[in-house]
């Protein structure tokens, strides 16, 4: 399989990354480089293997229904780029 | 006196409690250290020495009335990925440039407790994606062993600040090798945990189902120590698990030689350095001669793993950093700016339709059509600005093998090889106790020779990321240099939750000498 220019701006679209010409240029080289390397898996007939999602067996387990102390208001705030005293604050989407 | 900062954590323990030492002393003589070689070594990015002198005066005063916790004496460094309340996580990525953690991971809640000290923050590769240390917003670390060479990565600071003594013990992440990698480059003892067995509550995620925290230090018997204080059941890491620790100290100190270690022929053939393959052949020829069975064992899907990891762990790191959108924390790229370029865009494109014929016209007004909203255009430009070139190959190649129409042929293809894997390691398990193999390919190599080539980069980490698919734990431990003068690792395998195995055959290659 190989990447053309044109998946590769819609895949950066759908990663919500903004690629110059060079940039979709180069990648897209990489991308076919990586994903050539990666074909070697099709030597393997995988039909009756399952997919492995766990790696260590272990039950799904419900915690307890009880309080206990959030991140504080301001400490959740701290890191933001814009922000008023009780939001995050982004550009206006509606107009 | 020796010098303060060659002392292993279990000898600064001694020296302290035998009161030759303070643990002030042995915080300046790091800090000494540090100040000296630094900034050629780049292993450490933010560093704190005022509150590593408050919080060693604070032991102290334990020490002296004799309750201070088993890890006084360890002045460690902490891989800038894993939060620390009150210090900044930037994961060598400009998108954190600013980030502060506004709480402690588990593992340093717990490394706290038991009264450890941390002196800073430590290099990678962004986001913990490479093996060189070389795509850091720090720019490269530099292996102390020969500052032309690359540390190994992703956790180049934690090896490189062991391995220049500017700190007795640090913690890395290993997702594909991380750890033991550029431990094996460093010439230090490095652990990669069974994936569950230390929380990663507090670890930025790059790949969530392959993430583990683990320790490197100078030897076997302090990486053991660390375990001990980080590992056990977090009910805040909903993979973390219940299964009981072992006593990793005691196994250390009376290591039993009658193991049986298998052998994997995949890990001795091509692409290995001679040299590195003759003087482990060599290693286990002793460890056979001390009482241990050699047994050989397979593990033919080994040559797979690296394409599947990649395809696995991109696509994991695709959607985990998904959350840096420029909102709630990280960069945001100037909002007028951004307004002001979608303007001409937009504008520029009405332009063109004007003048177009009716062919280019459709095409115009479709791209019009599609041009981004401001948020999203913010989205964008954000994470652009903020992201480095090899992150952006990552994501970008994640989102690629999650998308429609290929999620099978490469995702779920990978999922089923990644069961295959698992199944040689639990094959191979059934007759030994540990699986013996090289850490790396080769020894430290020179900074920037492999930028160029990101398949080649990955190749180095072809021995260590198979432990990585199957969640087993693994350890590389130094076994003298090659003769170019610099270090060689050797790396034990063990089923998952055998720390102790892995431990136990680290410390008789130790014992050799």
């Amino acid at each position: 399989m190989s990447v053309s220019e044109k998946e590769v701006r819609y895949v950066a679209n759908l990663a919500r990354l903004q690629l110059s010409d060079e940039e979709v240029k180069h990648l897209g080289e990489d991308m076919n480089k990586i994903l050539g390397f990666m074909d070697l898996l099709n030597e393997l007939d995988t039909t009756d293997i399952a997919p492995l999602e766990h790696v260590v067996e272990m039950d799904s387990r419900l915690r307890k229904d009880e309080a206990k102390t959030p991140l504080s208001h301001e400490d959740a705030l701290k890191n933001a780029p814009d922000a008023d005293s009780d939001y995050f604050r982004v550009p206006k989407v509606i107009e | 006196m020796a010098d303060l900062t060659t002392f292993t954590i279990t000898e600064a323990r001694e020296k302290l409690q035998a009161g030759d030492i303070t643990l002030r002393d042995l915080v300046q003589a790091y800090a000494k250290q540090i100040e000296e070689h630094n900034e050629e070594i780049n292993a450490y990015v933010f560093l704190d020495i005022e509150s590593a002198l408050e919080q060693a005066d604070e032991i102290q005063k334990k020490i002296e009335n004799g309750t201070a916790g088993r890890l006084a004496g360890a002045i460690m460094g902490i891989k800038d990925v894993i939060c620390e309340r009150g210090k900044p996580t930037t994961c060598a990525s400009n998108i954190l440039e600013n980030f502060e953690s506004v709480y402690d991971a588990t593992v340093i809640e717990r490394l706290k407790a038991e009264d450890a000290v941390f002196l800073g923050r430590l290099n990678m590769d962004e986001f913990a994606m490479g093996s060189t240390n070389e795509y850091s917003r720090y720019g490269a670390a530099r292996n102390p062993h020969d500052t032309t060479k690359v540390t190994g990565g992703s956790s180049g600071g934690s090896a490189a600040a062991v391995a220049g003594t500017m700190a007795n013990a640090t913690l890395g992440s290993d997702t594909g090798g991380s750890i033991r990698q550029p431990a094996s480059y460093c010439g230090v003892v490095g652990l990669k945990p069974t994936y569950g067995r230390v929380s990663r509550y507090g670890l930025v995620a790059y790949a969530s189902s392959f993430d583990s925290i683990g320790p490197l230090a100078h030897s076997v018997e302090d990486v053991a120590n660390v375990l001990q204080v980080i590992a056990g059941f977090d009910d805040r890491d909903n993979t973390s698990s219940q299964v009981p620790c072992d006593d990793y100290v005691e196994v250390v100190k009376n290591p039993n030689k009658k193991i049986r270690i298998g052998v994997p022929e995949e890990f001795f053939g091509e692409g290995l350095d001679e040299e590195i393959s003759a003087s482990l052949k060599d290693v286990i020829k002793k460890l056979e001669a001390e009482g241990a069975e050699l047994v050989p064992v397979e593990l033919p899907h080994t040559k797979y793993g690296l394409a599947t990891y990649y395809i696995l762990a991109t696509a994991e790191a695709s959607s985990n950093l998904a959350r840096f959108d420029g909102i709630r924390y990280g960069h945001r790229a100037d909002k007028d700016q951004m307004l002001d370029e979608l303007k001409a865009e937009e504008n520029a494109l009405k332009e063109a339709i004007k003048n177009a014929d009716d062919e280019e016209k459709a095409d115009l007004e479709n791209q019009l059509a599609r041009l981004d909203a401001p948020l999203a255009r913010l989205y964008k430009k954000s994470r652009t600005e903020g992201f480095g070139n090899e992150v952006k190959r990552r994501i970008m190649l994640g989102t690629y093998v999650l998308s429609a129409g290929y999620y099978d042929a490469y995702y779920g293809k990978a999922q089923r090889v990644r069961r295959l894997i698992k199944e040689d390691y639990s094959k191979a398990f059934e007759k030994v106790d540990v699986i013996v193999t090289p850490t790396a390919p080769t020894t430290a190599f020179d900074i920037g020779s492999n930028l160029n080539d990101p398949v080649q980069m990955y190749l180095n980490d072809a021995y260590t990321i198979t432990a990585n698919l199957a969640g087993i734990c693994g350890i590389s431990v130094p076994v003298g240099k090659h003769s170019n003068g610099l270090p060689v690792g050797i790396q034990f395998l063990g089923d998952t939750f055998q720390e102790s195995k892995v431990l136990n055959a680290a410390r008789l290659v130790e014992l050799l000498g």
